[in-house]
């Protein structure tokens, strides 16, 4: 523990151990494209602490994976552009940190995996050699121990063989075995926070159920932090302790996993699981959520969700709804919020 | 009720491929420019009476070589040629076989390769591999050399008034050592397209290959053939111009551009440059214009550069 | 014996019926000379049954061959041996030319809506577009007008007739899609993935028109998707391929309550459950390593090298669909045995 105090206070100077482990507060991001502001994140407000998984899910557009990348600092800048919020790492605004900061902290502090790891992997080098660039750039670490390191991660992340596939070259592997050898380079330099994007997306389903069992235990054996981002409901319900969904850019309800699940108390959250085929939706019409998402140029004004919404009054189409918490832990941003919650709506 | 319309989102992003094009061109200075040049062009191959009213084959031996001493003003404004003929004419009058020469071998061109392109992206196979073949052994004969070799079977023929018969030789040539980069581009495009879903699709409804082939694959084929056009044609505008100078290429008394700095590289070193100069300068600003309009187009037309 | 996939509903005749479908793809090397090295063994042995106004669900991972399955059943590819039947009728050796008016009867819905509509032509075009190929469908003059009728059909405003697919979302031009192999009035639609490139809140809108549309016009559907709860949602019987083969079939219920193959009870509970007070609460299977290469299957049964109860008898010998039966539903499996996983779908 000494010696993760250590490296931590080395690359991230005043680091505060009381703070939580990561705060994420009213992040907004916005994109600049011909002369044109498109807000993609419109405040988006959560936190993780150790050994805990948050899953962050919405559906395309919701600003998910924007969210993920301005956490990370990875995000494309033009056109891209953070205007507002606060990323903390143990109470160290990562958006003040000067580059260089911001890289040492990526790898060693935060990592992510992606959804896509054929791309995400460089196809010229060996796996080995990529995992083990990471300890001879950030650790100095001599070639002979990079490979051996890189072997005993790609053991660890169950890549049966590990000792005579450390040379082998992305392409000879199988997607679930990519998506290993990519949890694999994350790992690598130990972070206390893990970023999955869609990490089974684009899997089978008893692959995606091997990669999620590896990543849960592998959070537990490092008490790592897990953000899950993903738009499966299913995998939040097997994996997730807390949840926080987005839509339109914003964080519209944040709850932990049994009260999101059971008592809802954003109209959105209560409609997307309404929406899943379910035993007992079988030959009937399913309940879906009207219309489609809408456009970040020309949200709609009020609720963004309420020309979509079950619930919705007149003022949810003039009115930008309070955070309203109708329990403990348990917020949604929606002016019915506790009648959702207490399924008055 | 679950079910209903909903509403289109209101974004028109991209109008079309063709429209954006156009407006990034418009709004570049030097594709301005470039486009007056060849319009000017294109006007004095098509009227060349706008131009000038003398007739460039009304010539009088006692006024041969007369150089310019007024510019633009006089009865003969750039003076006359070896043989006493109003330059200012001859040279109008030349433009029209250099530019019907270019605009012919370039429709061929893309349309043999165009054609060839699409059947061998599309059925593959044997008739893939024979198009491809011969593809690689034109590839490797330039464009300059073969047209020699060809044109050289064709000496000592006497070139009429009829202007088909002026450009027919070197144009046959040229296209004969033209069409493979449009082939080229067509069939990757091809072989792009021909798998997508909208084409399985079409299949699935039944809809012959021809219709597939011109109906759903090629317009994605004319979007990189489009794109170097522009920058062919100054090319073809410049062998034709070599061949002439060679003398296999349009044969006087036709005039075309390369005629005209065939015959204005004799007299050039005896002083009258401006023989030399003039049709000179006229192909070096026409194939520059080309080429400005070509790589404009091109970065237009690449979504990738936008 | 309920051998056969519809032999519930005997009182129709099928309007479509699979038998020992094979589709071998050869794998050949050498430029000039083309050698067959080996063979990819995409779909194996196939029998299907599909009557009017049903749908057939088919499930399983990617390399199962269910996509080769969509493609000899419209037509797109034919078959190394077996037959396809269209109302009796067998097509599946038909030339490309004679094949012709078939295709009117078993269209295909893709997955992708980005790349299954020709971005450069309007929605009236592709809509239309089965119009112009088969003219003596519906007469000319008569075209817009149909065109306008299949859009509000779907659920689009016929006005988007002159719109172009890039000014419409995911699902509405998965409508359009739907739209344009409906046009000719077939009888059967194949479905392939249709839903999974599409959002959650998406998805359910654009099952209810599959389901709407087959109501109304009596459409039979084959159903072909990985997801396994919209594909239980949707479908009266359900396959399951691993392969290339059809490991184990029935209806709903005796696929999803009662699974016999060691595969189907794998795949069930590997499905995660939206419901957060069943973790840890189901069983689960976790299969090891992939599903191995369709070049090279294992010999006798293709699932022995990831099943837990293989025994040598499951490498020499090619186990049936009848051989698991025994008087439930037909299963592929020497040790079929059904097992309790379906909490995980409840």
């Amino acid at each position: 523990m000494s010696e993760t105090v250590r490296v931590i206070g080395d690359t991230l100077p005043g680091a505060d151990f009381n703070a939580p482990l990561l705060e994420v507060d009213d992040l907004r991001v916005e994109f600049r494209v011909r002369g044109q502001r498109i807000p993609a994140v419109r405040g988006a407000s959560f936190t993780l602490e150790q050994g805990r998984t948050l899953a962050v899910v919405g559906e395309s557009g919701s600003g998910k994976s924007v969210t993920s990348q301005a956490i990370m600092g990875i995000l494309d800048t033009p056109p891209a552009t953070i205007t507002g919020g606060a990323v903390r790492l143990h109470g160290v605004d990562l958006l003040e940190q000067s580059e260089e900061t911001r890289r040492e902290v990526r790898g060693n502090h935060i990592a992510i995996v992606f959804q896509d790891a054929l791309s995400a992997l460089n196809p010229l080098w060996s796996v080995g050699f990529q995992i083990g660039e990471l300890f001879r750039v950030h650790r100095g670490t001599s070639r002979k121990d990079a490979k051996l390191k890189a072997v005993e991660l790609l053991d660890q992340v169950g890549i049966p063989d590990a000792k005579n596939r450390v040379g082998d070259y992305p392409h000879q592997f199988s997607g679930g075995m990519r998506q290993r050898v990519m949890i694999a380079m994350a790992l690598a330099l130990d972070p206390e926070v893990l970023i999955a994007d869609e990490p089974t997306t684009a899997l089978d389903v008893t692959v995606q159920a091997q990669i999620m069992r590896l990543l849960k235990r592998i959070q537990a054996e490092r008490n790592m932090g897990l953000i899950l981002i993903t738009h499966d409901l299913g995998v939040v319900a097997d994996v997730a302790d807390e949840v926080a969904v987005m839509y339109a850019g914003e964080v519209v309800e944040r709850a932990g996993i049994r009260d999101a699940f059971k008592r809802p108390a954003h109209p959105y959250t209560k409609a997307l699981l309404r929406a899943i085929p379910r035993v007992d939706t079988v030959g009937q019409e399913l309940e879906v959520i009207r219309g489609l998402p809408p456009n970040p140029a020309k949200l709609p004004g009020g609720c963004p969700f309420h020309p979509r919404c079950f619930a919705a009054e007149d003022k949810c189409a003039t009115e930008v709804p309070p955070w309203i918490e109708p329990a403990e832990f348990h917020g949604s941003r929606c002016h019915f919020a506790e009648e959702v919650y207490t399924d008055e709506r | 009720m679950s079910e209903l319309t909903a509403p289109v989102p209101t974004t028109e992003r991209q109008a079309s491929l063709w429209s954006d094009a156009f407006r990034t061109m418009r709004r570049r200075p030097d594709v301005i420019i470039a486009t007056l040049v060849l319009l000017l062009v294109f006007a004095m191959a098509a009227f060349p009476r706008l131009f000038t009213d003398k007739d460039p084959t009304q010539c009088l031996g006692r006024e041969a070589r007369l150089r310019p001493d007024t510019w633009f003003t006089g009865d003969h404004p750039l003076g006359t040629d070896a043989f006493g003929c109003d330059f200012a004419a001859t040279l109008v009058h030349g433009t029209r076989p250099t530019i019907a020469l270019a605009l012919s071998v370039i429709v061929a061109s893309v349309v043999i390769g165009l054609v060839l392109g699409i059947y061998a992206g599309y059925y593959g196979g044997w008739l893939d591999s024979v198009i491809s073949r011969a593809l690689d052994v034109f590839v490797v004969i330039p464009m300059l050399m073969g047209a020699i070799l060809i044109l050289s079977l064709f000496r000592g023929r006497v070139s009429t008034e009829s202007l088909v018969e002026t450009i027919a030789a070197p144009a046959i040539a040229l296209t004969l050592f033209g069409w493979m980069e449009f082939c080229r581009y067509t069939r990757a495009a091809t072989l792009e397209t021909k798998n997508l879903d909208y084409v399985i699709a079409a299949k699935c409804l039944g809809a012959s290959d021809r219709r597939i082939m011109f109906k759903h694959i090629l317009p994605n084929a004319i979007v990189p053939v489009t794109a170097v056009v522009p920058t062919t044609i100054g090319g073809i505008i410049v062998t034709e111009s070599a061949l002439a100078v060679l003398g296999i290429g349009v044969q006087p008394p036709a005039t075309s551009w390369g005629v005209l700095l065939s015959d204005g590289t004799e007299w050039a070193g005896g002083g009258y440059v401006y023989l030399f100069a003039w049709p000179l300068g006229l192909l070096i600003l026409t194939v520059f214009a080309f080429a400005t309009f070509g790589d404009a187009l091109r970065d237009a037309l690449d979504p990738k550069l936008r | 014996m309920n051998a056969e996939l519809g032999q519930a509903d005997t009182g129709t005749d099928p309007v479509l019926e699979a038998k020992d479908l094979v589709k071998h793809f050869p794998i050949q090397r050498g430029i000039v000379v083309k050698r067959t090295v080996g063979h990819v063994q995409a779909v194996d042995g196939v029998d299907l049954k599909l009557h009017p106004g049903r749908t057939l669900g088919v499930v399983g991972e990617s390399g199962c061959g269910k996509s080769t399955l969509a493609k000899l059943l419209v037509g797109l590819e034919t078959p190394t041996s077996g037959s396809i039947k269209l109302e009796g009728r067998e097509i599946g050796n038909l030339s490309a030319r004679r094949m012709r008016p078939f295709r009117r009867d078993v269209q295909l819905v893709f997955q992708d809506p980005y790349t299954s509509l020709n971005p450069r032509l309007t929605v009236g075009d592709i809509v239309g577009e089965p119009f112009e190929i088969h003219p003596e469908a519906v007469p000319k003059r008569g075209r817009a007008g149909e065109v306008k009728e299949l859009l509000d059909m779907v659920g689009l405003s016929p006005d988007h007739i002159n719109r172009y697919p890039h000014q419409f979302s995911g699902g509405q031009r998965q409508r359009i899609g739907i739209a344009r192999a409906l046009a000719l009035r077939p009888k059967v639609l194949v479905c392939d993935e249709p839903v999974s490139a599409l959002d959650v809140s998406i998805q359910g809108q654009v099952i209810n028109l599959l389901q709407r549309l087959q109501d109304e016009l009596g459409l039979a559907y084959v159903f072909i998707a990985h997801d396994l709860s919209v594909v239980r949602h949707i479908a009266d019987e359900v396959a399951v391929m691993y392969l290339g083969k059809v490991v184990e079939r029935g209806t709903g219920p005796e696929i999803y309550d009662h699974p016999r193959h060691p595969y189907t009870q794998a795949l069930l509970s590997a499905v995660p459950v939206p419901d957060p007070d069943l973790r840890g609460h189901r069983e689960e299977i976790v299969l090891q390593g992939d599903v191995p290469s369709p070049i090279d299957p294992p010999s006798g049964c293709r699932f022995r090298t990831r099943c837990w109860k293989a025994t040598d008898r499951c490498a020499e010998e090619v186990p049936s669909l009848a051989v698991g039966d025994r008087g439930t539903h037909p299963t592929a499996c020497f040790y079929a045995e059904e097992r309790d996983v379906t909490h995980a779908v409840k």
